[in-house]
């Protein structure tokens, strides 16, 4: 672990955190929830971490803790975007309501 | 193989970003939440192949529980429930960081004590590690608290006693000087991290338990951050781009989130996290004058029969009722009179930012009957009937007008400023935040009594006569 790769790494960091509120600022009040359960379900990629810790078999600990956490994450993942799925399919406009 | 991988992870990247750059518009979101789907895809099986996956039998069995737990979750919920749905949700992230987190430490610790081979840990893992195991730790107790208070598992009124900020203090105090001693030497404080990650866990919940369930958005809104700084964490601690970006990403958008939800209540964050808002009743402001008016349903009608511009105020008594669908049918019935309807939405009404949106949506009232309180406003004074359902202090005129209210200063719907209002209320039992609330006392107020459905499908059989 070198400096270079540190700094590296929190470039990386404040560059999406700045991304993150410029797109997110453009997101309307009305779409609050989808969001934050869309931004959610994308949280869940701490899934990648679990995958590499449950799989490279360093220890029969590691091995259980990073299954637990996959198990976790998924949940996180897929009932994430399940249910964003879900509550923007409802949101309509429409043409006929006069 | 290691580039193909970080090329996957940057695809991943860009889709979740241009995803979420899609949920700006109603039109295009779904597609965005579907985009941003595909990049976790992506993001998954790039680390599968990567990586020599040893234990592929685990790995199977976590996702498929973890599949099947999820998509049963996204299935059942109903929507008035999403509040907690999202707080349980990031919970779980929050808690699969921690675990992620104490599954690299106990590598790192088996390999540390390798008698072939004896080394300590390097210090900037060791410092991230931490870090992930404190938020984490943090989030997901904290998560679990907001859930059983929302869920009305345990009371949504502030838990508050003496000292408490101080007592918090102490915890916050003692994980950080924890941390520091871990951190100087890793290897050998296995006892140290699991007595941190206890500490964490007891910091997440004696942060939520002061805050009150009308202060829920802000706090749903944090936890949201929190989890993807946890996230992110974690992406140091294994030297992962993908887990970083990401993990900004969300820890970004929740903190927006927390800062409009603090702005639509004029309080800052520390006011929201530490002051136990709405714990005792504050009737310090100006009491209110004036007779209440009740008014039967057929008067109502009546009323209503008469407007031609009509505002609906939802509020969380709306969605403890599971009246979004009679609203909705009330609203189409009102247009057939040829009534012009809108519905105002503030900010903060509900339990998490966007909540009565999402009601509405599902009760199929078309999204541009929506506004927000800066786009009706203006338009108040024009409108025939405001009608109030189930919201309290977002419509509560002391925050415009009573310089010695507690909410004085937050903005608010002028509901009282159109002809006639309408307040549907259970009874005349205070808000949530316990304020006076003198709209309910004004010339042009009339009072309807009674569970907010009964009441509206009551006004709905009068249309139908």
């Amino acid at each position: 672990m070198t400096l270079e790769i540190l700094i590296f790494l929190l470039f990386i960091f404040f560059l999406a955190v700045f991304l993150g509120v410029e797109v997110i600022s453009k997101v309307p009040s009305i779409l609050h929830t989808p969001l934050m359960s869309g931004s959610n379900a994308i949280s869940g990629i701490t899934l990648v971490g679990a995958l590499v810790a449950a799989g490279e078999g360093a220890n029969t600990v590691s091995t259980l803790l990073g299954t637990a956490a996959i198990v976790f994450a998924t949940i996180n993942v897929v009932g994430g975007y399940l249910v964003t799925n879900r509550m923007l399919e409802m949101f309509k406009k429409k043409e006929d309501s006069k | 193989m290691k580039f193909f991988t970080e090329m996957m992870y940057l695809v991943a990247a860009l889709l979740f970003v241009t995803g979420i750059k899609k949920m700006n518009k109603p039109e295009t979101a779904r597609r965005g939440n579907l985009i941003s789907a595909c990049g976790m895809m992506l993001a998954i099986v790039a680390t599968v192949l990567e990586f020599k996956i040893l234990e592929p039998l685990y790995i199977l069995v976590g996702l498929a529980v973890g599949a099947l737990i999820g998509a049963t979750l996204a299935r059942i919920v109903k929507m008035t429930e999403m509040p907690q749905m999202v707080a349980l949700l990031n919970g779980y992230g929050g808690l699969a960081s921690l675990l992620v987190g104490w599954a690299e430490y106990y590598k790192q610790y088996t390999m540390a004590l390798d008698p072939l081979f004896p080394h300590s840990i390097e210090l900037y893992t060791s410092i991230t590690l931490v870090l992930t195991i404190l938020v984490g730790g943090v989030t997901f107790s904290g998560s679990v608290i907001a859930w059983a208070k929302l869920k009305e598992v345990m009371t949504g009124k502030p838990i508050l006693f003496k000292g408490q900020q101080l007592v918090n203090a102490a915890i916050l105090t003692s994980a950080l000087v924890g941390g520091v001693l871990f951190v100087t030497d890793p290897v050998n404080s296995i006892l140290l991290l699991i007595v941190l990650t206890l500490v964490a866990l007891i910091l997440g919940v004696t942060s939520v338990i002061p805050i009150g369930g009308a202060d829920m958005p802000v706090v749903i809104s944090l936890l949201n951050s929190y989890s993807g700084i946890a996230g992110s964490l974690a992406g140091f601690v294994i030297q992962n781009n993908v887990l970083i970006v990401t993990g900004a990403l969300v820890g970004a958008s929740g903190l927006i989130l927390t800062n409009i939800m603090c702005k639509a209540m004029n309080r800052s964050l520390a006011n929201v996290l530490f002051s136990g808002f709405g714990a005792t009743s504050t009737s310090d402001g100006e009491k209110a004058k004036g007779s209440v008016k009740p008014v039967s349903v057929e008067d109502a009608y009546l009323i209503l029969e008469a407007a031609r511009s009509v505002v609906i105020v939802p509020g969380y008594g709306l969605a403890v009722a599971q009246a979004q669908h009679a609203v909705r049918e009330l609203a189409d019935l009102l247009e057939k009179n040829d009534c012009d309807v809108k519905f105002a939405i503030h900010p903060v009404a509900g339990r998490m930012p966007g909540h009565m949106n999402v009601l509405l949506a599902e009760a199929n009232v078309s999204y541009d009957k929506l506004y927000e309180m800066e786009a009706v406003n203006p338009i108040m004074e024009s409108v025939d009937v405001c009608l109030v359902v189930g919201a309290n202090d977002v419509v509560n005129p002391a925050a415009r007008e009573d310089a010695k209210s507690p909410i004085y200063g937050m903005p608010i719907i002028d509901a009282d400023k159109a002809k006639t209002v309408i307040v549907m209320k259970r009874s005349m039992a205070s808000g949530f935040a316990g304020i006076e609330n003198p709209l309910f006392y004004r010339e042009n107020t009339r009072m309807l009594f009674g569970d907010a459905k009964n009441v509206l499908q009551g006004l709905v059989a009068e249309f139908k006569k």
